[in-house]
């Protein structure tokens, strides 16, 4: 019997293949989506364990020189004689490779490469006789060596003995880092008797990387998940109007003696299928995007945090089987509503297809009470939301409640317009408008999620844009920075440039604890550019004057939301104490940062000399003193940085950054746009009898045609219209509740007129471009189909 | 005896309040006889033919088809019952449009387990539908596509045949040579046929009659 019952059911599709591809392409579309975003956050973030795997990076205590330079191989001999386990480290780029030499002997575990590879020999490796590990990729930049490929170890990194890289960096007896094993020895003579020059930096826990980017993964989550509701909604409309097609058929099964349950498992699995073939097609879909994507995503995480992302992609189980899993669980969310109700239908209600604005008119009332519920949560949850839970919990509750609201939002503007009709046409035109709204609200509820993603994304992107632009601005106001190699250098460039430029800043800075928060505390000269460029959250009217007289401390926003610390609280800093005049916003930074006078930080720290200087300046004038300088004061210009390079650079990561948001504004679009046309084309077919008597009363049919155009475009124009405010609310989300749960930091948020005009003139294209073919389709409906619908009339 | 009705009571509830529709009906029918349920709307009819079809439960009261109470059946026994037992045609027809022709004369005896090719081929070729089996229902007429349904129903040779107003929708002249088609078919596989008609021509030419009248027998 289940063959019979199958065979029947399948052989729906077999003449509906319409409906069949509107199903497979809304769940193929949503899940390549959703798992696209996925595969580049997943492939992104396992180069990140890859590179703290390799180095270490962020596990362990570090020893650097103080001055950021090499050490002497005598000194790591000098601190193993004293009892102190530490492993050395050599870094370098050869052919723009970072080569990370280690003692395979003294590093702790973890630190060494994945020996995956036959030709790899653990023997070889240990002896430090010239084995070289990196990824296939990075293996084609070293021709010369003998690369043993090791996919685990970190994109553009090749991993070697520390002999061999001391050779190839030309780094003899010398050693960059030093890594502070845990478990050390109880007793040991202090590290700073021993090498005084050394500082030692805390583990963090983590990777700093990982930390950092974490804020564009978040985005990319979002903007992922976002994709994949527009994808439900279409699956949740494809389902809802197969079902609805196939009512008279389940009755009519149901009369000739199949039981319920049994339907209900057979159409549950048919379902079930469909999902797993969509959901194979949907991350292979989404593997191409994201192959797509990960050479930009990568590009933009290099440049705005200096993470190394590998360009090519791996298939890793982890996201094609989650795609899969979102596939059948949205199939299985979209399709439980509509087999609920199949198996609530009695068996002798008239056998005829639902008129679906009945149906809406009966479930209005409950979907009303649900969207106020639910907008009202949001509204509450703007006020009180406080972590990650929080946020997305208000995304949910504002974009879910806003996409129930849409129907009867629509269906009040409409039927307050159809009132002002005049024509008879007219009074036609919105009193039908509105028989269709039921019928395409899943496709309008799409367009809105899709259009508010849009905004949302966009606004924020943008947002944060400007706000670091504005940011380069106030940290990058100098328009030279120069870093001299020791206190001699410092005092040459003072010299030289002191009569040359308009100002010498030094920079100098301690790594401190305020709060029980790592911060970097700095001391600053009293000059104009702090005072014009920087610009603060909250502050005292007197914030610089008495900062730089000494009395008061300037805090960055991650320090003030992490530790508590607000305006006139007080930090005590070396038995100092000093009262907080000012919060301002450092965008990107992980830790804690806090700003006194020079004159005091000297007094507190006075063995701390400025490792940085920013000199004021004509910017035109900037090569030819930097080529002087190098020339007067043997300072080289790889020590120095010009300060609109770095900007030209940021804003080059931020285009990148925009070119991924775009594309993937551009897909969510394009997937609802996919779903009008998808419920339109469904709608076609169940329009003709609608559409005769207005053809039999005198309209043409190239008449009907226009008006169903001009339909869909009106429909797509009021849900761009409520779309707006809903994208900005979910920026405002976005910006305010969850980078500040997630980072600390709280983005301002800034709008983008011209931007959301011309979203707003895309949506309306893809509109009329998935209602074109309808129309046209209405519009060339033969005589004969539509006398049909008379002649079937008995 | 094929069938026995005893004291079927059913009401059902509407804006107004309750309805009795079925108010005391008994009735019986004996194997090959045939016999015709009329009265006006409302009078209970199609209820009557839907309980005994085991589409619907009754409040109160048995049905006895075969020794069997349907009465007493679950869901899943209703169904089985439908599938081979008792065959119904309805007014609306009622195929598969998205089977061809002689996919949907199969399918209630492939259902039922029943399936016999030979009996399906004649039954086609005794309903004229031999040059239509490869076409869907929507390319028939309506008298065609009844035929079908009166093919699919009989393919499983059901002991009980219930048709709710099978020629309603067709012409007379179509009506007539589809009940003349039933009714041999009927006789030939000696099953009993009720059927509710508003036609006294149709029901004049069964074996007998039963009036209903508010929910009862007249």
């Amino acid at each position: 019997m289940t063959r019979v019952v199958l065979q029947a059911l399948l052989s729906h599709w077999w003449r509906n293949p319409l409906q069949l591809f509107s199903l497979l392409a809304g769940l193929a579309l949503a899940t390549a989506l959703w798992s696209g975003v996925q595969a580049v956050n997943a492939e992104a973030r396992a180069s990140y364990d890859a590179a703290a795997t390799t180095l270490g990076e962020g596990q362990y205590d570090r020893l650097q020189r103080r001055d950021g330079q090499p050490m002497d191989q005598a000194t790591y001999v000098q601190l193993r004689r004293a009892g102190w386990l530490v492993s050395p480290v050599v870094q370098g780029r050869l052919n723009g490779v970072r080569i990370v030499g280690i003692d395979p002997l003294t590093a702790p575990g973890g630190a060494g490469p994945t020996l995956t590879d036959d030709a790899a020999d653990v023997g070889r490796f240990l002896s430090g006789d010239g084995q070289v590990f990196a990824s296939a990729t990075t293996a084609r930049d070293l021709p010369e060596l003998e690369v043993i490929i090791s996919p685990e170890t970190a994109a553009g990194t090749a991993l070697t003995d520390i002999g061999l890289a001391q050779r190839l960096l030309g780094k003899t007896n010398q050693i960059d880092s030093l890594i502070v094993l845990p478990g050390q020895p109880v007793t040991q003579t202090a590290i700073s008797d021993i090498a005084p020059q050394l500082i030692r930096q805390q583990a963090q826990g983590g990777s700093d990387i990982g930390r950092l980017t974490d804020s564009f993964h978040l985005n990319l989550t979002a903007f992922g998940m976002l994709s994949f509701a527009v994808g439900i909604f279409i699956v949740n409309g494809a389902i809802g109007l197969a079902f609805e097609q196939r009512r008279p058929v389940v009755r009519t099964l149901r009369a000739l003696g199949v039981p319920l349950r049994r339907l209900i498992t057979v159409m549950a699995a048919e379902l079930m299928l469909f999902a797993l073939v969509a959901g194979m097609i949907g991350v292979a879909l989404g593997y191409v995007i994201a192959a797509l994507l990960l050479p930009d995503v990568a590009a933009t995480l290099r440049g705005l945090y200096g993470a190394e992302v590998s360009g090519t992609l791996q298939l890793r189980p982890v996201w094609w089987l989650s795609g899969l899993a979102i596939a059948l669980g949205g199939t299985g969310l979209a399709a439980s509503g509509a087999l609920y109700k199949l198996s609530r239908m009695p068996l002798l209600a008239a056998a005829q297809p639902r008129a679906l604005a009945m149906a809406a008119g009966r479930t209005a009332r409950l979907q009303g009470i649900a969207a106020a519920a639910l907008l009202t949560i949001s509204v509450l949850l703007m006020f009180t939301a406080d972590g990650l839970i929080g946020g997305f919990a208000l995304l949910g509750a504002l974009l879910i409640g806003a996409a129930l609201a849409l129907p009867l939002i629509l269906n009040r503007i409409l039927a307050s317009t159809s009132a002002l009709a005049k024509t008879i046409t007219a009074q036609w035109f919105w009193a039908d408008t509105r028989q269709q709204l039921p019928g395409l609200s899943l496709a309008l509820m799409a367009l809105l999620l899709a259009m508010a993603a849009n905004v949302g994304v966009s606004t924020m992107v943008s947002s944060f844009r400007v706000t670091f632009v504005e940011f380069l601005d106030q940290r990058l106001a100098s328009e030279l920075y120069v870093r001299p190699e020791n206190a001699t250098q410092a005092a040459a460039l003072v010299d030289f440039a002191t009569p040359r430029v308009d100002a010498v800043i030094p920079i100098q800075s301690a790594e401190i604890s305020i709060g029980d928060q790592p911060t970097d505390l700095f001391g600053a000269r009293d000059h104009s550019t702090y005072r014009d460029n920087w610009t603060f959250l909250q502050a005292t009217s007197d914030a610089w004057d008495t900062t730089f007289a000494g009395e008061t401390i300037i805090i960055n926003e991650q320090l003030s939301r992490r530790a508590g610390l607000n305006i006139g609280d007080e930090i005590t800093v070396q038995d100092k104490t000093f009262a907080i005049a000012a919060v301002y916003g450092d965008y990107g930074n992980p830790i804690g940062q806090a700003l006194i006078n020079e004159a005091t930080f000297a007094t507190l720290y006075p063995t701390i000399t400025p490792e940085n200087f920013g000199l004021r300046m004509d910017p035109a004038n900037v090569g030819a003193f930097v080529t002087e300088l190098s020339a007067q004061t043997g300072i080289s210009i790889s020590q120095t940085v010009d300060q609109a390079n770095i900007k030209a650079f940021s804003l080059g990561v931020f285009e990148r950054t925009f070119t991924v948001t775009t594309a993937l504004n551009i897909l969510t679009l394009a997937v609802a746009g996919f779903a009008i046309l998808m419920s339109l084309l469904t709608l076609a077919t169940m329009r003709v009898p609608q559409l005769a008597p207005a053809w039999a009363m005198g309209m043409t049919r190239r008449q009907i045609g226009q008006l169903e155009l001009l339909r869909a475009v009106l429909l797509a124009m009021l849900t761009a219209v409520i779309a707006l405010p809903l994208g900005l609310a979910l920026a405002w989300a976005l910006l305010a509740v969850v980078n500040v749960a997630a980072f600390g930091w709280e983005l301002p948020m800034y709008l983008f007129p011209a931007d959301y005009a011309r979203l707003g003139l895309f949506a309306l294209l893809a509109a009329a471009l998935a209602a074109l073919w309808p129309a046209r389709r209405l519009a060339r409906t033969p005589p004969a189909e539509l006398l049909k619908v008379f002649s079937n009339e008995r | 005896m094929l069938l026995t009705v005893e004291n079927i009571h059913k009401t059902y509830q509407t804006a107004d309040g309750p309805f009795a529709v079925l108010r005391g009906i008994g009735m019986h029918l004996s194997a090959g006889e045939t016999l015709a349920l009329t009265g006006e709307s409302g009078s209970g009819k199609s209820t009557l033919l839907h309980l005994i079809g085991g589409l619907d439960t009754p409040d109160q009261g048995h049905i006895h088809l075969q020794d069997q109470d349907i009465a007493a059946l679950d869901d899943n026994g209703r169904a089985g019952l439908r599938r081979g037992t008792v065959g119904v045609v309805f007014q609306q027809f009622n195929l598969i449009p998205s089977l061809r022709v002689v996919d949907n004369i199969a399918f209630q005896a492939r259902l039922a387990d029943q399936y016999d090719p030979t009996w399906a081929a004649t039954l086609a070729d005794r309903m004229g539908l031999t040059e239509q089996l490869n076409k869907y229902p929507e390319q028939l007429s309506g008298g065609q596509q009844q035929r079908v349904a009166i093919a699919r129903t009989l393919a499983p040779k059901p002991k009980l045949v219930l048709a709710d107003e099978p020629t309603g929708n067709l012409d007379e002249a179509t009506a007539a040579i589809v009940m003349d088609l039933m009714m041999e078919l009927v006789a030939e596989t000696n099953a009993g046929l009720l059927m509710v008609t508003h036609s006294e021509n149709l029901a004049g030419r069964l074996s007998r009659r039963l009036h209903l009248r508010a929910g009862q027998v007249a």
